[in-house]
């Protein structure tokens, strides 16, 4: 069988290639002493000075920031707790208000969201963009901790409850513990989906608020400048290290995005 | 019920409550009920300034209509960028298939050591942002770019003109597959880690060459793998607008495009809701497609 799969390994690392070459040559011409992003000129860091001293690029990030902790947090608890009742028992209505948000495509739940926002009369800005986020960071949370909860023991909260535990004794001493890895690496991924997220806080965002995708969007419509190049190395590099804690904690985190 | 029983089925009962309560309620708030204004929004009659115009007009009758409907189903242009978003669409998920078989036969059969690692490998581009993969394909397309200045060598060398990489149904293409290529590839992979070796080595010694076995064992037991990671696919492509709005032409107008359209520009809600509920029925549509199909496939793939 090893002997065949010289073919096999020839298209995967076309694969491989394909899949990294992009983001590579995005980071190597962040160092490079040229406007243009068509061939190599020098090594410098001037982009990065540069985006440390442009303002809109730093409020953007503190938005997003922001953005990301509130959204993170929020939908941690709320997702942890969809979780643990899907876990228990499963409604229809729980699944679905759940995991249909993951499943279709995100335009609808950003126009939807403009829709009952305007409406409201609710002014669309960084509440607005923290409300929509958390909505779409749930369905992730609530799969990583189930899939930590179907892998834990019973037993144990019988144990509990049979030595006098409350239900909230039992969760606070016995289950948390065990699914807190599930727990911050819902957390981590929700974080990360909220700094990331481009489509839905496109409609939700309003004029005024500006986060760092809609920034950098607004700059590579004008003009391809090797400053996004660097904000797009650091943010990559705040990325990669979040989601691989993250894969570390809740290895089943690779496998629950199958759903 | 047996007298006692109640109370702890009641306490039962109130702590699934307590637990389900909160994020069922936030989502009722925040996603179902945008979802069902936006349903009732498609009835309505556009505002003089965007929006919705008042649900009474000054008569006092009820200002609801099925005009946007009509005008979807009765003009082709419509229809014309809907096929088009599908035919896009199909395209992307088949260059998925292509590229991530083998990616996700060489992960399965890779030793334990190396899978997570290759599967995070995988993964990671997708937890990248994504506009900034959109950007590296801007990058990578760009006129001065190395590959825009091979292939316009080429061309020339046949006589023809410059060929623009960028803001072409390429670009859109290319990057489309990009931007998808880990949902084809993890559903393969985990139904891929499950075949028995055991079947190829069968096949082989019954005289099977390396494509037969792959034709006639392999592939049709990894169907459902297949149509899962076809849904996956197929499903966020159909709604994109972000690639073609930064790395498409003027032709390339899919159906994300035109929502984005009447919702930030011509504002006029009743046809961007109308425009998001066909994309919404076809999005539900397929995914339940394919779990119906996978779950067939399944079914014969353990009878067989």
């Amino acid at each position: 069988m090893r002997k065949r799969n010289y073919w096999l390994w020839v298209a995967a690392i076309g694969g491989y290639l394909f899949l990294y070459l992009p983001l590579v040559i995005v980071i190597v011409y962040s160092f490079n002493d040229s406007r243009l992003n068509a061939e190599w000129v020098g090594f410098t860091l001037d982009w990065y000075r540069r985006l440390f001293q442009d303002e809109a690029m730093l409020t953007a990030a503190g938005n997003s920031l922001f953005i990301g902790l509130v959204a993170s947090l929020v939908s941690t608890v709320l997702g942890t707790m969809a979780g643990m009742a899907m876990h228990r028992r499963s409604t229809v209505l729980l699944s679905v208000l759940v995991l249909t948000p993951i499943a279709i495509p995100e335009i609808l739940m950003g126009v939807s969201l403009l829709i009952f926002f305007v409406l409201l009369n609710f002014t669309l800005g960084l509440a607005s963009v923290a409300l929509a986020h958390i909505a779409f960071c749930i369905g992730f949370v609530a799969i990583v901790v189930r899939a930590r909860l179907a892998g834990m023991d019973e037993a144990l909260l019988e144990a509990a409850r049979d030595c006098g535990a409350s239900p909230a004794q039992a969760f606070r001493h016995v289950t948390l513990p065990l699914i807190m890895p599930g727990v911050v690496a819902g957390a981590l991924m929700a974080f990360t989906l909220s700094i990331d997220d481009f489509v839905i806080t496109f409609f939700t965002a309003g004029a005024g608020t500006v986060t760092l995708p809609l920034q950098i969007y607004s700059m590579i419509k004008i003009a391809v400048t090797p400053e996004v190049n660097a904000v797009s190395t650091l943010l990559m590099l705040l990325t990669l290290l979040l989601i691989v804690i993250a894969s570390r904690l809740s290895p089943s985190m690779l496998r629950a995005q199958q759903e | 019920m047996r007298p006692g029983a109640g109370a702890p089925a009641r306490e039962a009962q109130r702590n699934r409550w307590l637990v389900g309560g909160p994020p069922v309620a936030y989502l009722l708030v925040f996603f179902a009920a945008p979802a069902l204004i936006m349903v009732l929004a498609s009835f309505r009659i556009p505002g003089e300034f965007g929006g919705l115009a008042p649900l009474f007009d000054p008569a006092g009758e009820v200002n609801l209509t099925l005009e946007a409907y009509t005008r979807f189903f009765t003009d082709p242009v419509y229809a014309e960028v809907f096929l088009k978003s599908v035919l896009y669409a199909l395209v992307t998920t088949l260059a998925c298939l292509a590229l991530g078989y083998p990616l996700a036969a060489l992960i399965a059969r890779s030793g334990k050591r190396h899978r997570d690692l290759l599967l995070l490998l995988v993964i990671l581009p997708f937890w990248s942002n994504f506009l900034i993969r959109i950007y590296a394909w801007m990058i990578l397309l760009g006129p001065q770019a190395a590959l825009a200045r091979t292939v316009n060598a080429i061309a020339a060398s046949f006589g023809a003109g410059p060929v623009p990489l960028l803001f072409s149904p390429f670009a859109v293409l290319v990057c489309l597959v990009y931007v998808h290529l880990p949902f084809m590839v993890l559903p393969l992979y985990a139904n891929l880690e499950k075949h028995d070796p055991a079947l190829l080595d069968a096949a082989r010694d019954l005289g099977a060459g390396g494509w037969q076995r792959f034709w006639r064992v392999t592939f049709p037991l990894s169907l459902p793998g297949v149509y899962a990671g076809a849904a996956l696919v197929f499903i966020p492509a159909l709604g994109i607008f972000a690639i073609p709005d930064i790395l498409g032409g003027p032709d390339d107008t899919l159906i994300g495009n035109l929502i984005k359209q009447q919702f930030l520009e011509t504002r006029d809600w009743p046809f961007g809701s109308v425009l998001s509920i066909v994309l919404t029925v076809a999005a539900l549509a397929l995914a339940a497609l394919a779990a119906w199909v996978g779950r067939r496939g399944v079914g014969r793939g353990v009878r067989a």
